[in-house]
């Protein structure tokens, strides 16, 4: 026993924690038993080669079940034994610790989700979205839709069809906005919680509204309902883009298959495939080890997001011990790592990936990927629409939070 | 020994009806109050106290429901959805016009207990798995509600961030400053409650729940009682609601969904149905219990496991032992958690002359 404490203590000398939160149970548990696997095996890819200039990292998960208080408790646990910041999952979640994040000065990601004006780092200083957010998506399907109908939305009429909760409304202010910019007529459907039935709405998008795009925001199994329920309806699913949450693997299996789901389009923040060197060399680590790859690789929209997150945060800490010169970085000095990532690509997987103080979401890029044969395909390069008018909506968005609070 | 019945003379009516008759009981709470009130807060660290803070929490709520489901025996599933109303309800005048917590807090458990007045009107009519069915409309009515209604959620994210609660121009922030702002509700709640079920009130919950056409042949206005009980239960839900507002920093109404009026309902059940005493200990125990399992399983698990299947291991483990649980407490031990605890207390009463 007290052999095995003096180890841990040696271990923990050079070692560096991260909180990390995880769904692996719980309403989208899909997301989590897929991603969190990803995350972990980046992580143990780069204390495979060593660490971080010698400094171990190790991320001590916590499942939350989507659910608020385990991720405050979580937070506080991982605060105590000296993480150097959190890996947040969930909107609430991260509504939740934004506070705690300011107050404590621990920086927190939130890749994907989360509360969209935090992209602003003036007002959110310890928040990180470092993905596109739901504003910068919404924008990003309307920019799609516009280049597949031919360079224009005039007299068009566009379908939003979400998951009827907050964060299934994010997106639409904005998507309403660009309908006045772009003069398209824009018709919305909410799929009640907990989005089993979508039947109705599918109908009323594929008979009755006949819109020239569908945009699908749905989470959990309404985007494979979705699917299916608009090829069952002869709608072309060349003409319908999901944001990044009905946009994984398990949504098309959900659907029956790829051959049902041919022409879909996904919206994707990281790389779809396997096609990447840093996942070729964590299956290499694995063969290494004598053991298989995990199941979870071959969801690979979910697990590619892990693997993003892993590395987002291991370049966080190298870029802090940069400014510490290889001693231990506090919190502080990894906020400042995040601000320092620069076109930070990871051999295709991410975006040309830009953090800045005043940047925290780095860019706002997304992907359009397309299901064809059996796989996705990319339709689009990393790109990003309406960047001035996404980003002058985080400014006004965190002032009036500022001055309400 | 220290448990002997015998020498307690009682010699007034005041002596008669205290709360607590045994010297030994008012000693063993003088003790449970300087442990709390001093160990707990010197000894224990932050994140234990983010523990203890959750389960202060937790007891309110699930005393609130204890009445409802143990006392009066109507049961119901919309516990959430009343805490998200006093949430917001909170949130919303501390926001808007800058209402300090004591009044914020009451306010928003009047708000609740209004709604569940509303909620407990087909009570009067219908009973058990009907009436389960039509308070979990009720949370999905709120849910509905908050979620559409941007006046009350403050905008279509549905979040109001709220500031930390302040006494004598003092922020209670660390997870020390608000533990003593739980406990104290907390206890107001335990002591609340304990003396409302020796009143005229409480014994007319009782009645009801034991049969309520006699109760009403007795004389007990079924009709207002209910009622009585609905508004006083989601009155307790609403302070709930109200004290993780303030302790999240945030009131969503996410939060508040069906898993968690099923939780509380775990906790009682556990606890033991219709004591305080059992609330506490089930708030206490569910609380704990995903806590546990991990810290459990971390440091010993990897005897027998993987660190990778560990990670699948725990979150699952955690829904199992909270399933099977239930189950064995329904099955072998109904009255809970209180019933192992008044064993040990019975044996305890004759200890060690038990012949």
């Amino acid at each position: 026993m007290a052999i095995a404490f003096a180890g841990l203590a040696q271990a923990e000398d050079k070692t560096i924690l991260i909180g990390m939160q995880c769904d692996r149970t719980g309403p989208t548990q899909v997301v989590g038993t897929m991603l969190c696997p990803g995350t972990h095996d980046y992580i143990d890819l780069i204390n495979s080669q060593g660490g971080v200039d010698g400094w171990k990292i190790d991320a001590s998960e916590v499942d939350t079940a989507y659910q608020v208080p385990p991720a405050v408790e979580e937070y506080e646990h991982a605060k105590q034994q000296g993480a150097v910041g959190i890996m947040i999952y969930g909107t609430p979640q991260t509504e939740a610790l934004n506070q705690r994040l300011e107050q404590d000065k621990m920086p927190g990601t939130s890749p994907g989700f989360g509360i969209a004006a935090s992209g602003d780092g003036q007002y959110y200083p310890y928040l990180f979205p470092i993905a596109a957010n739901y504003w910068s998506q919404g924008a990003a399907a309307v920019k799609f839709a516009k280049d597949q109908l031919g360079g224009s939305l005039k007299g068009k009429k566009i379908a939003y069809i979400f998951y009827d909760n907050p964060a299934g409304h994010e997106p639409m202010p904005v998507i309403e906005e660009l309908s006045k910019v772009e003069g398209f007529q824009l018709q919305t459907f909410a799929v009640p919680p907990p989005g089993v039935d979508v039947s109705s709405q599918v109908l009323a998008i594929a008979q009755e509204y006949r819109p020239d795009f569908v945009i699908d925001h749905t989470f959990g199994k309404s985007p494979a309902l979705i699917i299916k329920g608009l090829k069952q309806n002869g709608y072309p699913l060349t003409h319908v883009v999901a944001l990044v949450w009905a946009s994984g693997e398990a949504d098309i299996m959900g659907a029956g298959g790829w051959s049902v789901a041919q022409g879909y389009n996904t919206m994707q923040f990281a790389g779809a495939g396997e096609d990447y060197p840093v996942i070729k060399e964590i299956q290499a680590m694995y063969k290494k080890e004598g053991k298989e790859p995990p199941a979870a690789m071959k969801s690979t929209v979910y697990y590619n997001r892990g693997v993003q997150q892993g590395a987002l945060w291991v370049a966080a800490i190298k870029n802090a011990l940069t400014l510490t010169h290889g001693q231990k970085p506090t919190p502080t000095d990894v906020k400042k790592g995040f601000e320092m990532i620069h076109d930070f690509t990871l051999g295709g997987l991410n975006a040309p990936l830009t953090i800045t103080a005043d940047d925290h979401e780095g860019g706002g890029w997304v992907k359009i990927f397309r299901v064809k044969d059996e796989g996705f395909v990319p339709e689009t390069q990393w790109f990003r629409a309406y960047r001035d008018l996404i980003v002058d909506r985080e400014h006004k968005t965190a002032q009036q939070m500022a001055k309400a609070n | 020994m220290f448990h002997s019945e015998t020498g307690v003379f009682k010699t007034s009516y005041a002596a008669d009806m205290a709360l607590l008759p045994l010297p030994v009981a008012r000693w063993a709470v003088l003790g449970i109050a300087l442990f709390f009130l001093f160990v707990v807060p010197l000894v224990f660290s932050a994140y234990l106290l983010t523990l203890v803070n959750l389960v202060l929490i937790a007891v309110v709520g699930a005393i609130g429901l204890d009445i409802l489901t143990g006392y009066t025996g109507q049961i119901s599933i919309g516990h959430g959805g009343f805490m998200s109303v006093g949430a917001y309800t909170a949130a919303n005048l501390i926001v808007r016009l800058g209402v300090p917590f004591w009044l914020a807090i009451p306010a928003g458990g009047l708000m609740a207990a209004l709604i569940g007045i509303i909620v407990g009107i087909p009570s009067l009519r219908i009973k058990g798995i009907y009436l389960a069915i039509a308070t979990l409309a009720s949370q999905f009515i709120i849910a509905w509600t908050i979620n559409h209604v941007t006046w009350i959620s403050g905008g279509i994210e549905a979040s109001i961030q709220v500031p930390p609660p302040s006494v004598f121009g003092w922020k209670l922030q660390t997870p020390e400053q608000l533990y003593f702002f739980l406990l104290f509700f907390a206890v107001l709640a335990i002591v609340a409650t304990l003396n409302l079920m020796r009143s005229r009130i409480g014994r007319a919950f009782i009645a009801i729940r034991d049969q309520d056409i006699a109760a009403e042949i007795i004389g007990i206005n079924i009709f207002r009682y209910k009622l009585y009980a609905f508004a006083i239960s989601s009155f307790y839900a609403g302070v709930t609601g109200v004290l993780y507002t303030y302790y999240l920093g945030i009131a969503n109404y996410e939060q508040f969904g069906i898993d968690v009026s099923i939780n509380y309902l775990a906790m009682i059940i556990i606890g033991g149905l219709g004591s305080v005493l059992g609330a506490v200990f089930g708030a206490a125990f569910i609380t704990i219990l995903p806590e546990a399992t991990r810290l459990f399983l971390t440091h010993f698990g990897g005897v027998l496991f993987s660190q990778d299947t560990i990670r699948t291991l725990v979150p699952n483990l955690t829904l199992i032992l909270f399933g099977g649980l239930i189950i064995f407490f329904l099955i072998v031990e109904p009255e809970g958690l209180n019933r192992l605890w008044r064993n040990i207390r019975n044996y305890f009463r004759l200890w060690p002359f038990s012949y």
